[in-house]
């Protein structure tokens, strides 16, 4: 989808300016194509559905994420709470680590991100056992 | 010395030729079968890493010793039970690079900066050397006495007298204005 940085909630931190092109509404506009657009919130839910399959494989899993980063944006944090557990699902705690990582990554420079998905993910990451970078030391060289 | 400094070059190309060989998996740290070219075998899943891909085809480490494998078998109870350093071992086993080693710096800059000043100096040597055994003798209108009679003939038929050269000479009390 064309966002450029996740909703924050309001529960103290900064909220960033949501970007939204021009034909946010489901009928298209003039400036564009006529295909129909995906709002984000179909979007989110699209991926939740698609890491939440119960005998969800790791082929599915590594596609998913790997096109998922691909895209322009940061995943929301039940996308990646869907995908967390989906891990778990898998026995793959060193995936679970890795998208971590790559979320990290993918804010680029707007350092409020990363912490802030943390937050939101502290109560799977805690339930799963699932350390951050972080904690393990694994985020300096 | 020439041949001293392409030496050093040549060293640090032919070890960032390994790194980068290593890094993309053509040997990798425990792979089941021995390659008899250095070329990777593209019909099987390969290993990478890389910052907008971060689950690769394969894991980093396919085959496993027995402590590999009783962690790997506790790995599929609850990860609370695991330790940092099992957890840790766990990443190891399935990625080479984290994140932030993947986005080191490298020193390849200096190789460049100092490969191009390399080329800039043998080339100015070769531009010495050529001005010196190469081009003809120095036409005579470049002589001082020369230029200085060319100067005095262009003044003296008021060349450009409006806005250019002629303009700008004194020609009541000799000198430049």
């Amino acid at each position: 989808m064309f966002r450029a940085v996740v909703r924050l909630s309001t529960s103290g931190v900064r909220s960033l300016a949501r970007i939204r092109p021009c034909y946010s509404a489901p009928l298209a506009s003039r400036c564009c194509s006529h295909a129909k657009v995906e709002t984000d919130e179909e979007f989110d839910a699209r991926w939740v559905t698609y890491f939440s399959k119960p005998d969800i494989d790791a082929w599915e899993l590594k596609e998913g994420m790997n096109t998922l980063i691909g895209y322009d944006l940061v995943p929301e944090p039940k996308i990646l709470d869907s995908a967390l557990r989906a891990c778990r699902r898998l026995n793959d705690l060193a995936s679970a680590i890795r998208i971590l990582e790559a979320v990290k990554d993918k804010s680029g420079p707007h350092k409020d991100i990363y912490p802030y998905l943390i937050q939101e993910l502290q109560p799977t990451l805690i339930e799963l056992g699932i350390s951050t970078p972080e904690d393990l030391g694994m985020d300096k060289l | 010395m020439l041949h001293l400094t392409t030496g050093r070059v040549g060293c640090l190309l032919s070890k960032q030729a390994v790194v980068a060989l290593t890094g993309s998996g053509a040997r990798m740290s425990s792979h089941g079968h021995h390659e008899v070219s250095d070329s990777v075998d593209m019909s099987q899943p390969m290993y990478w890493d890389r910052l907008d891909t971060p689950l690769p085809d394969r894991p980093w480490k396919d085959v496993l010793d027995s402590t590999d494998k009783s962690l790997k078998q506790k790995e599929k109870g609850p990860w609370t039970a695991l330790s940092k350093e099992e957890k840790i071992a766990l990443y190891r086993l399935k990625f080479n690079h984290t994140y932030p080693e993947m986005k080191r710096p490298s020193h390849e800059w200096k190789t460049v900066i100092g490969g191009m000043f390399i080329f800039f100096g043998i080339t100015g040597l070769v531009v010495f050397w050529q001005g010196h055994y190469v081009y003809p003798p120095q036409p005579p209108t470049f002589d001082e006495e020369w230029q200085a009679k060319q100067l005095q003939r262009m003044l003296d038929m008021r060349t450009n007298p409006i806005e250019g050269l002629s303009s700008q000479w004194d020609y009541k009390n000799k000198q430049w204005k």
